[in-house]
């Protein structure tokens, strides 16, 4: 087992960690309540990986990751009120309402990503590991996945790109055994994942997932080796969530058992009990990171309420980057206006009037149990999802 | 027209130095159609780089240099290979910008040579224009000569928005007058009037902007119809308002493609001019585009699938009808 780091690192993790599992409990509270739609995935007992992995990479790092990032953004010091405005579709959200759970971002923390499609983030890490190397920077890309997106075709493509071109980059597995609702021996052949890049030049090693310690060693390696060696490695961590794929996830694929049976690894109890054991923290700080994950998180929730809805005459913005004499590119054919866009910089009156009609369907949907996407024929996650007991009644 | 695109490339990456380029077959071997020759010479394995064959990861590699502050021109060997790469061309490439609210730029050039022709069969002889044109986000140029050529690949090598640059293999040869001046760039969203005349409009694109302009002369010459001919250049931002103007003048439009007719270029096209010109209009708008078919290999049957210079003559006799 790796040792524990001094009083005021192993406060930090603790801190994280507590704050992502709060900031992830309370973010299905507020799904359940409607106030976050579309899919939710949540990380609650991945926190030791995300955390780990963030706490040993340096501000100019790149880290980017999947659709199951609320937690990565948090621990890469993005403010939770953003998030949690994202999640509500708000302006003040990290991507201003237009991302969503599963698309959050802040370049300002080089948090590159938010990626709905498995898979889809691993060329463009081996890119931002490209652009580093290329303009003689130091700065290493942390790319994270889910088990399922090792057998997407971009993982052998990138995995090969990496080797090839020895970009400063290091992938990580968050294997938390199932891609979706299919266990990884039922997924992939090969069921040992840090195996998997071998053939392409990549080595791989497999980690506990559930002790941050044992990440924060790894991932420290592994982000030495891509900064000052240049040799990309893959790290598989073994973790475990609590809650369904997403949030309409009825979970048949596993028995209860086995999710109570990681409970008993949790990657926060079980560091907290260290370092009360070590005499690193005692019972007075733990209740001050539960506390402060509290307060923060509810903070959030307050913020994300009184954060406004996006301005309707944003809807085309950001769709293109505009030159100083250029119009907004994007044109609205959907009426028979005379074409203007590609000449102004607003949106003409025809598109607004069409936004506006359309926003005000939004209003039929407020409050209550959220629609199941899944039932309602936009999606397939899932069936049923969990309703919360404030709403059974209701129902 | 190969040179120029060179040219193009080879000027902007002495302009600025976080221009690069990578594809399959780019660097050594100088191109599938030796479009990228004499660049690896120039600017070494750093910036002129060969790819593996993996187009959705070449794309994404270059999405992500992009947004870490380089200028990838990505070349895909062949319209046909980004199939492969629709994933980063489209959730990628075109959604990052608009999905991260700005706070992530894609200035990345996709070139990519198509078209049919050369008895490559169903796989390699796509035209695919109109699949591009409908992502909110991209870009698409699609220049017919060596002058726009150059100047439009250096203008998407210049802007900050994802271009997909769309070149037709046919015309790799072409001839014509390029400019030496290094920083003339064509802004995209002008069309160019070929030929000016009263009688009918005509609109084609790549290929199909050589093949209107010989049926607008066969119109001239041997039925005495004055065509003029449009060639928009880039279908995003599309020059519609001289297309508009030219229809309002002539009352008849003809648009010239060589890709599939459903949901097409010229049924885009067609729609905006019938919206916004109905009351112009003498004649319905005629479309000459390729078959509904997959270009057959055998050359007597692929040429039957390809729109030529007197497919077009007819279509503009058409709309013609009962004024000549």
């Amino acid at each position: 087992m790796a040792d524990l780091p001094d009083a005021s690192t192993s406060y930090e993790l603790l801190a994280r960690m507590a704050l992502i599992r709060r900031f992830e409990e309370e973010a299905g509270r507020q799904y359940q309540r409607a106030k976050a739609g579309g899919f939710l995935h949540l990380a609650i007992g991945e926190e030791a990986t995300i955390v780990g992995t963030t706490s040993v990479m340096r501000e100019e790092d790149y880290l980017i990751g999947t659709y199951r990032t609320h937690g990565h953004a948090i621990a890469r010091g993005t403010d939770p009120k953003r998030v949690m405005a994202e999640l509500f579709g708000r302006v003040d959200g990290t991507s201003g309402g237009r991302g969503g759970s599963m698309h959050i971002f802040d370049a300002e923390r080089r948090f590159m990503g938010g990626y709905g499609i498995v898979g889809g983030n691993l060329p463009i890490a081996a890119g931002l590991a490209l652009s580093s190397d290329f303009k003689g920077e130091d700065a290493v890309t942390v790319c994270m996945f889910g088990d399922g997106a090792s057998n997407a075709g971009n993982f052998g493509e990138t995995m090969n790109l990496a080797a090839l071109w020895s970009l400063p980059i290091l992938f990580l597995v968050e294997n938390n055994l199932y891609g979706m609702g299919t266990s990884v021996e039922r997924h992939s052949a090969h069921t040992d994942l840090s195996k998997k890049a071998e053939g392409y030049g990549i080595p791989g090693r497999r980690i506990d997932g559930m002790d941050v310690t044992a990440v924060r060693e790894s991932v420290a390696e592994g982000v030495r080796l891509a900064r000052e060696e240049r040799r990309p490695t893959l790290i598989e961590a073994f973790t475990y969530r609590y809650r369904g794929h997403s949030a309409a996830d009825p979970e048949v694929y596993r028995e209860r058992e086995e999710v109570d049976e990681w409970r008993q690894k949790d990657p926060i109890e079980s560091f907290a009990r260290r370092c009360i054991d070590a005499g690193v923290l005692g019972e007075r700080e733990l209740q001050e990171v539960r506390d402060k994950a509290e307060a923060t998180v509810l903070a959030a929730v307050e913020f994300a309420e009184a954060s406004d809805e996006p301005p309707l005459d944003t809807l085309y913005e950001n769709l293109y980057v505009l030159g100083e004499d250029e119009g907004w590119y994007a044109v609205d054919e959907r009426s028979p206006e005379p074409h203007r866009g590609e000449h102004e910089s607003e949106m003409p009156d025809a598109a607004r009037e069409l936004a506006e009609a359309g926003a005000a369907y939004a209003e039929q949907q407020d409050d209550g149990p959220r629609p199941n996407p899944a039932t309602h024929g936009d999606a397939q996650e899932g069936t049923e999802p969990e309703v919360a007991d404030e709403f059974k009644a209701a129902d | 027209m190969r040179e120029a695109l060179r040219d193009a490339m080879a000027e902007e990456m002495r302009r600025d130095e976080a221009v690069l380029v990578m594809g399959e077959d780019v660097a050594v071997f100088q191109g599938a159609f030796k479009v990228t020759e004499g660049l690896l010479d120039e600017f070494g394995e750093r910036r002129v780089r060969d790819t593996p064959i993996s187009e959705n990861t070449i794309v994404g590699a270059g999405v992500g240099a992009a947004m870490g502050g380089l200028r990838p021109i990505v070349e895909l060997m062949t319209v046909n290979f980004s199939l492969l790469a629709l994933d980063q061309i489209i959730n990628h490439a075109a959604a990052i910008p608009y999905m991260f609210n700005g706070q992530a730029r894609v200035p990345m050039v996709i070139r990519m040579p198509g078209g049919g022709g050369h008895q490559l069969g169903p796989t390699h002889s796509h035209s695919f224009e109109a699949l591009f044109l409908q992502v909110p986000g991209l870009l698409v140029a699609c220049p017919s000569t060596p002058a726009d050529g150059k100047a439009l690949l250096k203008a998407a090598i210049r802007d900050d928005n994802p271009v997909i640059f769309i070149e037709h293999e046919s015309l790799y040869g072409a001839r014509g007058e390029v400019s030496d001046n290094s920083d003339e760039v064509l802004r995209f969203g002008e069309a160019a009037v070929r030929r000016e005349g009263d009688d009918v409009t005509i609109v084609g694109i790549l290929k199909m902007a050589h093949t209107a302009a010989d049926a607008a002369q066969t119109l001239a010459d041997k039925h005495g119809v004055e065509a003029e001919v449009i060639d928009p250049r880039t279908l995003r931002p599309l020059d519609l308002d001289t297309i508009l103007a030219s229809v309002r003048r002539t009352n008849r439009a003809v648009i010239v493609e060589e890709g599939w007719p459903h949901g097409g270029v010229g049924a885009n096209l067609a729609t905006l001019i019938t919206e916004q010109a109905f009351d112009y209009l003498d004649a319905p708008v005629q479309r000459v585009t390729g078959a509904d078919v997959h270009m057959p290999y055998s050359r007597r049957l692929e040429q039957a699938a390809i729109p030529h210079e007197e497919h077009v003559v007819k279509a503009a006799l058409a709309a013609l009808e009962g004024s000549l």
